[in-house]
C-alpha cells in the first residue's frame, strides 16, 4: 500500500518480484544496486543463506525524482523463490502496490514457473488482492542462455492476459531497468486512476 | 485491487512526532520510530542521525510479519511486543492499534520497565492519532488532489 507524506513531501510505493527459485529476482536487485547513481539508491538489504539463496527477502529503496514537488520512492523487495519458504513469501506480499512476474526462460524451469505463478495468485489473494488488478509486468529472464523456451510459448502459457512483458538477461544487466520502469509507470498510473 | 494509499498530512505528522519525541525523553531512550505495517517509514525522533531509518523500518516490518506468522501457527492473534537485547543498546517494538508498529531504541541510561511503561501510554495516544488519519481518509472529503494532478508527462519525465 502506497504511503503519501505530505510532511516529508514523500509518495512511497512497494513493488515485489515474485518468481520460481533461482530466476534472477536477486540479481534483478543487484543490477538495479549497480546502475543507479548513490544518491538515488538506498542500502540493499539480503537476508539470505550462507549459500546466498534468498532467506526471507531482499530489498533496496530507491528514488527516482520529483513529481509535483514529490519525491517519489519506490521499496523493491524480492521473495524467496524456493518452495518450502512459502510462509514467508506471502509476508512480503502484504502492502504491495506493484508485482514483477520473473520466469526463467529454460525449459527444465517451465513448470516451476507455472507452479510459481499460481502459488502467487493463492498468496495474493489471501490478501484479498486479484492479480489482473494488479499493476503488473512478467519477465522472461535468462535469455541469453541455450535451450530456452520460445517467447511465444511463454506468452501462452505464461502471460495469458497479455500484461506488459520483456525479454531479459538480468545477470548481464539485458532488460531490467525496462521491466522496472514498466512496473513503477503502472503504479504511479494506478495510484493516479485511485485518486 | 491494490488497497487505497495511507497519506498523512502536515499537521498529523507534527502530532505523532511530537507524542514520539515526548517519548523518548520520558522513557531516556535514544530514539524512536513508527512504522507501517507494511515497511514505510511514518515517523522518528531522538538520535536518529546514524542510523539507517529506511532498513529500520523495512527490517522491522518484515521482523513483526515474521513473529506474527509465528502468533498465527500456536494460535495467537499477534505478538504485541518484541524485545531485542543488544550488549549497549536494545530494541524494544510494539504494534500500536494493529496498524503501525512502533520502535524504540535505549542503553542502560533507560530499563525495559520504563521504556515498557511509557510506551503503553504512548502508544494510546498515538493509536489515537492514528484512527484519527484512517478515519479522516475513509470519509469522502479525503480524496486529494495530488495524485489526481499528476499527469502522463510527470511519469515519463521520472525516467528522461
Amino acid at each position: 500500500m502506497s504511503f503519501i507524506n505530505y510532511s516529508a513531501r514523500e509518495i512511497n510505493c512497494k513493488i515485489v518480484y515474485y518468481g520460481p527459485g533461482l530466476c534472477g529476482k536477486t540479481t534483478n536487485l543487484n543490477i538495479v544496486y549497480k546502475k543507479t547513481r548513490p544518491e538515488s539508491k538506498g542500502k540493499m538489504i539480503s537476508l539470505a543463506t550462507e549459500t546466498e539463496r534468498t532467506l526471507f527477502f531482499d530489498f533496496l529503496p530507491l528514488s527516482l525524482g520529483d513529481i509535483k514537488g514529490f519525491k517519489t520512492r519506490f521499496h523493491l523487495y524480492t521473495v524467496p523463490g524456493q518452495i518450502f519458504y512459502d510462509a514467508s513469501r506471502k509476508l512480503i506480499l502484504k502492502g504491495v502496490d506493484g508485482i514483477v512476474f520473473v520466469a526463467d526462460s529454460q525449459v527444465e524451469r517451465m513448470d516451476a514457473n507455472m507452479e510459481s505463478l499460481d502459488n502467487m495468485k493463492l498468496n495474493l489473494e489471501e490478501h484479498g488482492y486479484t492479480l489482473d488488478k494488479l499493476p503488473y509486468v512478467i519477465q522472461f529472464n535468462k535469455r541469453d542462455l541455450d535451450d530456452v523456451v520460445p517467447v511465444d510459448e511463454m506468452r501462452t502459457v505464461l502471460n495469458p492476459g497479455g500484461v506488459p512483458q520483456f525479454e531479459a538477461s538480468a545477470a548481464s544487466g539485458e532488460g531490467v531497468f525496462e521491466t522496472l520502469k514498466a512496473v513503477v509507470k503502472l503504479v504511479l498510473a494506478e495510484l493516479k486512476k485511485g485518486a | 485491487m491494490s488497497q487505497a494509499s495511507l497519506v498523512m498530512f502536515e499537521e498529523e505528522s507534527v502530532e505523532i512526532t511530537e507524542i514520539i519525541t515526548r517519548l523518548v525523553k520520558e522513557a531516556n531512550a535514544k530514539s524512536a520510530y513508527l512504522v507501517d505495517k507494511d515497511g514505510q517509514l511514518i515517523s522518528s525522533a531522538g538520535e536518529t542521525q546514524d542510523i539507517d531509518s529506511t532498513s529500520l523500518a523495512s527490517l522491522t516490518a518484515g521482523n513483526i510479519a515474521a513473529t506474527g506468522g509465528l502468533a498465527k501457527l500456536i494460535g495467537e492473534q499477534e505478538f504485541s511486543i518484541l524485545f531485542h537485547e543488544g550488549e549497549k543498546d536494545n530494541i524494544h517494538i510494539s504494534i500500536v492499534g494493529h496498524r503501525v508498529i512502533l520502535v524504540i531504541i535505549f542503553d542502560e541510561r533507560s530499563s525495559l520497565g520504563l521504556v515498557r511503561l511509557r510506551v503503553r501510554k504512548a502508544g494510546e495516544e498515538l493509536g489515537k492519532t492514528i484512527q484519527k488519519i484512517l478515519a479522516r481518509m475513509d470519509s469522502a472529503d479525503s480524496k486529494e488532489n495530488l495524485l489526481e494532478e499528476i499527469t502522463d508527462d510527470d511519469i515519463e519525465g521520472l525516467f528522461s
